[in-house]
Formats: C-alpha cells, sequence, structure tokens
C-alpha cells in the first residue's frame, strides 16, 4: 500500500472553494447586510481573512472579522495536563444581531464547532450562526454539520488530514496521510 | 503541545526561563476575558481553588479569588483569624482537613518561609505560593514582568531599580529572580539595615543612595516598608525614611527616558513614594500590576490543573 501524503487539493483548489464559498455566504444571506466572520484559530483565521477580502470585492464593502480561540471551551481539557498554546481571541464588533459566519478548515467530530459556539454566545446573541469549513471529513461525534463546505473528503479515522495555508505554511494545500 | 513540568508553583527561583515565558504568553491571552461584558469561561467549571490565608492580604487574595471566579472554579477563602487555626490547629492538620474534602489547587499565604515547600510534600494537591514570610512571591513577580514585558516591549538588557526594604522582602527577592533570569540588570537600592549582607550574589549591584541606583533605570520599583516584620527598629522614624528614599519629582530626572514607576501595594503614601508620582498617569503603572495580577493568577490556575498525563 502506497504510504506517501497524497496531496487532495492544491493552491488553485482551495481559492476556487473559496471563491465559491464567498458567492455561496452571499447568495445564501442575500448580501452582506449585518454579517460577520470569526474564524477559529489558527487555520480558520487565514480562511476567514481571504473570505473577507473576497466578499468586499464582489459586494464592494467590508463586513467585519474576529479571531477565536476556542481552547477555553474545550470539553477534555480536565481531562490532559497538556495543553495547546493559548492563543488570543480578538472579537472587536458587537456580535448581538449579526449574522456570524464560523470559518475552520476541518470539520471533524464537530467538537471544536460546539466550543465555538459556545464561546461566540458569552460575547453576545448573535442573530443566526453559520458554520464555513474547507474540508469535511465526516465522523461527527455531535450534531453539528456545515453551512459551505469546500470539498467533502470521506476519511478513515486512522487518517491524518492537514491543510497547509500560505500564510502560516509557506504553501497551499490539503494532504492525507497515514497517521501516525 | 505545552505543559508546565510542574505540580506546584513555589517559587521563581526553581522556575526556568521557558516555563517563566510560558505563564506570561499564557496569561496575555487571559487578559482579554476581563474585557468582556460576560467575564467568565467554562474552562476549571467543577474544580475547586481553597485559599488559605495566614496572614492579612486584599489584593492578592481578591485576586486569586477572581481569577479563580472568571475560570468557572469554585473557589473558597480560609482566613487565619477566623478559622480553626486560632483554637491551636497547625497548618498541616488544616492542610489535611482540607485535603480530605478534595479541593484540586491550594493557594497559600504564610508567615514562616518555606511553609508552602512543606505542604507541597505533604498533600497531594497543587500548592501556589501567595507568598511566604520574607522568601517568595512568585505571582507578584510575573505580574510585574509582565507589566514590564507590556509597556517597555521586552526585560532583557533593561536596567530595574528595586528600591527599600530589600530585607523584609519576598517581593524583591522573586523579582531578581525572575529578572535576572529574563536578561534585566538589576540593581537594589535601601538602609544598610535593611539590605541582605550577601544581597550581590543574587547577581545585583547594590547601593546605599536612591539616586545611584536610578540613574538611567528603565524601571523602578519601590518595595512596601513592612510595619508588620519590623520587629528590631531598623530605621528612626519614617520621616527620616522619607527623606532619604521615597521617589519624588526630582528623581525623576535621573531615571532614563519614559521610565516607568511601580509598587507592589499597599503604598505608605509620602513614605516610599509621593503621591504626585504615585498617581501620575505618564510613569506610574501601579494600577496595571493590578489589573495584569488577575490574567496572571488564571494562567497559574490553568497551567497547574488538569490530569498528571
Amino acid at each position: 500500500m502506497d504510504n506517501r501524503p497524497k496531496i487532495v487539493m492544491d493552491s488553485d483548489g482551495i481559492e476556487r472553494c473559496l471563491t465559491r464559498i464567498a458567492y455561496e455566504i452571499l447568495e445564501k444571506n442575500k448580501g452582506m447586510d449585518n454579517l460577520a466572520l470569526v474564524g477559529i484559530r489558527t487555520g480558520g483565521i487565514y480562511l476567514a481573512q481571504r473570505l473577507q477580502k473576497r466578499i468586499s470585492t464582489i459586494e464592494n464593502g467590508k463586513i467585519p472579522m474576529g479571531i477565536l480561540d476556542v481552547t477555553l471551551y474545550r470539553d477534555d481539557i480536565a481531562k490532559s495536563g497538556k495543553k495547546a498554546p493559548l492563543g488570543k481571541t480578538d472579537i472587536p464588533f458587537d456580535l448581538t444581531d449579526k449574522k456570524v459566519i464560523l470559518v475552520d478548515d476541518v470539520l471533524f467530530t464537530g467538537r471544536t464547532i460546539r466550543a465555538a459556539m459556545d464561546a461566540l454566545i458569552d460575547f453576545g446573541r448573535p442573530k443566526m450562526i453559520q458554520l464555513a469549513v474547507l474540508i469535511d471529513r465526516g465522523h461527527r461525534e455531535l450534531p453539528i454539520r456545515a453551512d459551505y463546505v469546500g470539498k467533502n473528503l470521506p476519511s478513515s479515522l486512522w487518517e491524518a488530514i492537514s491543510v497547509h495555508l500560505l500564510e502560516k505554511n509557506g504553501k497551499d494545500e490539503v494532504i492525507i496521510e497515514e497517521g501516525t | 503541545m505545552i505543559k508546565l513540568g510542574k505540580k506546584d508553583i513555589l517559587g521563581i527561583q526553581e522556575m526556568t526561563t521557558d516555563e517563566i515565558s510560558l505563564i506570561l504568553e499564557t496569561a496575555e491571552s487571559f487578559l482579554e476575558i476581563s474585557t468582556r461584558e460576560i467575564k467568565k469561561v467554562p474552562t476549571l467549571r467543577g474544580k475547586s481553588v481553597i485559599n488559605l490565608f495566614y496572614e492579612a492580604s486584599t489584593r492578592t487574595r481578591t485576586s486569586f479569588e477572581i481569577a479563580g471566579k472568571r475560570l468557572s472554579a469554585d473557589t473558597i477563602n480560609i482566613s487565619a483569624s477566623t478559622s480553626s487555626v486560632v483554637k491551636g490547629e497547625t497548618l498541616l492538620d488544616t492542610a489535611r482537613t482540607l485535603e480530605a474534602m478534595n479541593p484540586d489547587i491550594i493557594v497559600l499565604r504564610h508567615s514562616a518561609a518555606g511553609a508552602p515547600h512543606l505542604l507541597a510534600r505533604m498533600v497531594s494537591q497543587s500548592i501556589i505560593n501567595a507568598g511566604d514570610g520574607a522568601h517568595e512571591h512568585p505571582s507578584q513577580a510575573l505580574l510585574d514582568m509582565m507589566t514590564i514585558k507590556e509597556k517597555k516591549g521586552r526585560i532583557a538588557g533593561l536596567k530595574v531599580a528595586i528600591v527599600g526594604d530589600i530585607l523584609h522582602s519576598r517581593v524583591a527577592r522573586s523579582n531578581i529572580y525572575g529578572l535576572t533570569k529574563m536578561g534585566a540588570r538589576v540593581v537594589v537600592a535601601g538602609p544598610a539595615t535593611m539590605m541582605p549582607r550577601d544581597i550581590e550574589r543574587m547577581g545585583v549591584k547594590a547601593y546605599t543612595k536612591i539616586e545611584e541606583a536610578i540613574a538611567d533605570a528603565d524601571v523602578v520599583m519601590m518595595l512596601r516598608i513592612q510595619m508588620e516584620r519590623q520587629k528590631q527598629n531598623v530605621f528612626p522614624s519614617l520621616r527620616e525614611y522619607a527623606q532619604h528614599y521615597c521617589l519624588s519629582r526630582r528623581h525623576m530626572k535621573l531615571t532614563g527616558l519614559d521610565a516607568i514607576v511601580m509598587h507592589p501595594g499597599p503604598i505608605n503614601r509620602g513614605v516610599e513614594i509621593s503621591p504626585d508620582i504615585a498617581d501620575d498617569p505618564a510613569c506610574s503603572v501601579i494600577l496595571d500590576q493590578v489589573n495584569k495580577g488577575v490574567a496572571v493568577r488564571m494562567a497559574m490556575l490553568y497551567l497547574l490543573s488538569g490530569g498528571n498525563e
């Protein structure tokens, strides 16, 4: 069997997905009124920034964007002494009555999104929360689904899916490999 | 993944620079929570933190309590004057009694140096030293380093002058350990009767005149005169102390440009620091220190809780 990492989406593929998602967001919400983007650390931040840029080009205006670190809301934090480094949360606008689009790179068990929704609601009462992801790999453990999906990628539990982005990895690609 | 490699936080002396940086960076992310309308995250839900204070304290105890509550931990305050300590119970018996009630973290302040270290060996809970005698006060040094880092952008390469009662000051000792580890140049000044004889072995330069110590300093840290620890008279009168060591406007010409003035509180106005300096937003960062204190203590509680994997 071939164990080498396999590229399942290249730079052009990621760009096209984001362009389509930007149009889908505008179509579903009938424009950009009251929209706001919130990227989940760290991959989601860069995807949200790119969506923000596309939406402002298409509609000729700017929608607010925030950054969310969900570490403090995770359900597995008490079990483990090891922790992911805590990043800053920065939501520089009032969420109340906004239609918030949560943005993440990979949707897997849904637990991160559960944590993110709890965090958002601590900041205000959004009119609506929608979810945009680049990759949906299945294996949900909670009743959560994405409103906008770049690519559905059925995967095995032992496979690892990594989204590499120009802003943090120097290169745009999605790869799938055998887990260790 | 990151991990603080300890069960307890007892002092800055036994901490590595990586551990100090980890706490400071984590604390920076916690600052934002105190600016929210709902100042609470669910992280330590179901954990209990006992604040066991054998000495009077307002800001440290309140700060630990607020830190615990903002992380959703249950916080319980016990002060010696209103507990079974007045009935003659020893520290160890009190600790074992508390241990039997299964708290997760015990924050201890005690007048005896080493009391938290003793407790850490005897009970299974995590112990945080909130000040032990004249030994260490790690959370104060961490919040001071966080304030310096925010105001000056760095710690390494700065000149920090610590002025006052060095002998009785756990704040001075923890700050000297921490600041020198992080690469700052530390000098101290105070009356000869308040200066430990071997202080220069801690890697600092000692002066008796405040003017010499604060020359070109980036940070001036004034210490409280600790009336409760003055068993023997180490200076003739408060007035005479103030004449020689009270930081006032004229001193600010000697310091480096944009020097900041710190004080761990509570302030004896006109003794350690003149009111116009203490209240001058251009140089005084005393209230910033209090603000950072909550975030630093949230980081300490957060990093100490969790399993033992």
